[in-house]
């Protein structure tokens, strides 16, 4: 299992954000006069992956099963029992069962991703996730050679989450990756965002996390997952099979029916904030685009 | 009922239309403030944008309820349809606006959709229907168009239409509040073919 060397120092142990961009935009304004400084900041952040604020990460999510609004989740999350958990891994594995997030815990070394974050509405972030990679865990039960596909499903919970007793989608909510997408050492399973535990409007205890894809695909607060050798069913393909497709992957190139993907606003850069360009494979193309040589990503989008 | 209704009209005659210009026009600074400040959340084009677009629809809506409320209920706040009209024309231009300037940040590319996104062809569509009765709200055209201005204003209609229509198609998945909207307009505009009070009471 994992327990292959990790970093130590966490995301406390650097300069704090704030000092972090006084700093910058102090250098900035000596550089450029003080009426540039929030420019040369704008700018710098687009290479440089300096995370969004913990305030941002956590008020602001997309979690239908608690309501469609932007802050819904973060005001209605706090219903959700997250301990107890287990997580039912099932279909082609050697240890089909029900795992306690205690015992996945045990198992798995935590390690912290800073990753951008896209979503299929073009706005993004970058979150400092802490967790594990998904290959670990799936090593753990076993993939049985067979297997093609991971499925994934969301706690469906009418008592703890107001927003399924509406048929926004069709609960429970569901995802799911290729096997290869699934062990690629980049897809993770977020159980912390910046050092603490992740919040529930966030996932908690256990979300997937796949950067180079929209972020609907990973999916919240896992209840199954399940290997097969079928293309399992997702929920916003679902819903809308023109507007979201199986692969979802970051794509300037392809727009969705209803808007461009060829750019995004950046949250928390305010209201006269500038566009950023949105990258192919939300910035992980080197690492990814193997994946899907010779495919057509526009008719597989 | 009467009392009420008689108390309503008594009142709605002493309020200036002004007044409800300056009522109405508040929220428009008060929400960019926020945004500006940062209350509207860490992403506030986006909020802004359809605050603005829902205050143009509830604006329409309300110009919408002013016939059926006289020839039902006997109220008249006839006086106010024209401010709530070029009300929800303003708000339907800041709400072009925020989504041109600060959202979409380019003409090219705000051309290219109004062409090929249809729900955002359908919005603009609402806004060019308003844009004639815009024109024409004045004492002026009133006189000078006659009958033709009250046909003109039936534009309304299919305008405040389009709108339901572009708030539904906008939402991810099937969210409820731009249902009701839409059940709002139609039933209003269904209204406008019941029989009148006047018309059943018998003389």
């Amino acid at each position: 299992m994992a327990h292959r060397w990790t970093n130590t120092l966490t995301h406390s142990d650097i300069t704090p954000h704030r000092a972090f961009l006084n700093r910058r935009q102090v250098m900035a304004g000596l550089a450029a006069g003080v009426g540039l400084a929030g420019i040369g900041r704008a700018a710098q952040a687009a290479d440089a992956l300096e995370p969004n604020s913990y305030e941002d990460i956590t008020q602001y999510n997309n979690f239908y099963e608690f309501g469609t609004g932007k802050t819904d989740p973060a005001r209605n999350a706090h219903t959700l029992t997250t301990s107890p958990w287990k997580v039912t891994i099932d279909g082609m594995v050697d240890k089909p069962g029900d795992y306690s997030m205690e015992s996945i815990m045990e198992a798995m070394t935590i390690e912290e991703r800073i990753y951008r974050f896209r979503c299929v509405e073009a706005w993004s972030m970058v979150i400092p996730w802490n967790g594990f990679e998904l290959a670990d865990l799936l090593t753990m039960a076993g993939v049985q050679s067979d297997a093609k596909y991971v499925a994934f499903e969301t706690a469906n919970r009418p008592d703890e989450m107001p927003g399924v007793r509406f048929p926004a989608l069709d609960w429970p909510y569901v995802e799911g990756l290729r096997l290869d997408e699934a062990m690629h050492p980049l897809t993770i399973m977020a159980t912390g965002i910046f050092g603490k535990p992740i919040p529930n409007q966030n996932g908690a205890p256990m979300r997937l996390v796949v950067p180079w894809k929209y972020g609907f695909k990973s999916i919240k607060s896992i209840v199954r997952i399940t290997l097969t050798d079928q293309e399992p069913p997702t929920s916003w393909n679902k819903a809308n099979a023109r507007e979201y497709g199986f692969y979802s992957n970051v794509n300037p190139e392809v727009s969705h029916p209803r808007w461009s993907q060829a750019s995004e606003r950046a949250v928390g850069g305010g209201l006269f904030a500038r566009r950023q360009p949105t990258l192919m494979f939300n910035g992980y193309e080197k690492e990814v685009a193997a994946l899907y040589d010779g495919m057509d990503l526009k008719t597989n989008f | 009922m009467d009392r009420i209704k008689d108390q309503i009209n008594a009142n709605a005659r002493r309020v200036p239309t002004w007044a409800v210009y300056i009522l109405c026009l508040l929220p428009a600074p008060y929400f960019f403030y926020l945004a500006v400040t940062g209350s509207l959340g860490p992403d506030p084009v986006k909020p802004l944008e359809h605050k603005y677009g829902e205050l143009a629809l509830q604006l329409l809506i309300a110009g919408l309820c002013i016939t059926p409320l006289r020839q039902h209920l006997g109220i008249n706040l006839i006086k106010f349809r024209r401010s709530l009209g070029v009300l929800a024309f303003t708000y339907a231009a800041f709400h072009l606006l925020i989504w041109a300037v600060l959202d979409v940040q380019s003409l090219g590319r705000v051309i290219e959709d109004v062409i090929k996104r249809p729900y955002i062809t359908i919005g603009m569509a609402g806004f060019a229907l308003l844009l004639p009765l815009a024109i024409t709200s004045n004492n002026y055209s009133v006189r000078k168009l006659g009958p033709t201005w009250r046909k003109l204003h039936k534009l309304t209609y299919p305008a405040v239409l389009l709108g339901g229509v572009h708030y539904i198609w906008l939402v991810k998945g099937i969210q409820i509040e731009p249902l009701i909207y839409l059940a709002v307009i139609l039933g209003l505009l269904a209204l406008r073919y019941w029989p009148k009070r006047r018309a059943r009471s018998p003389a």
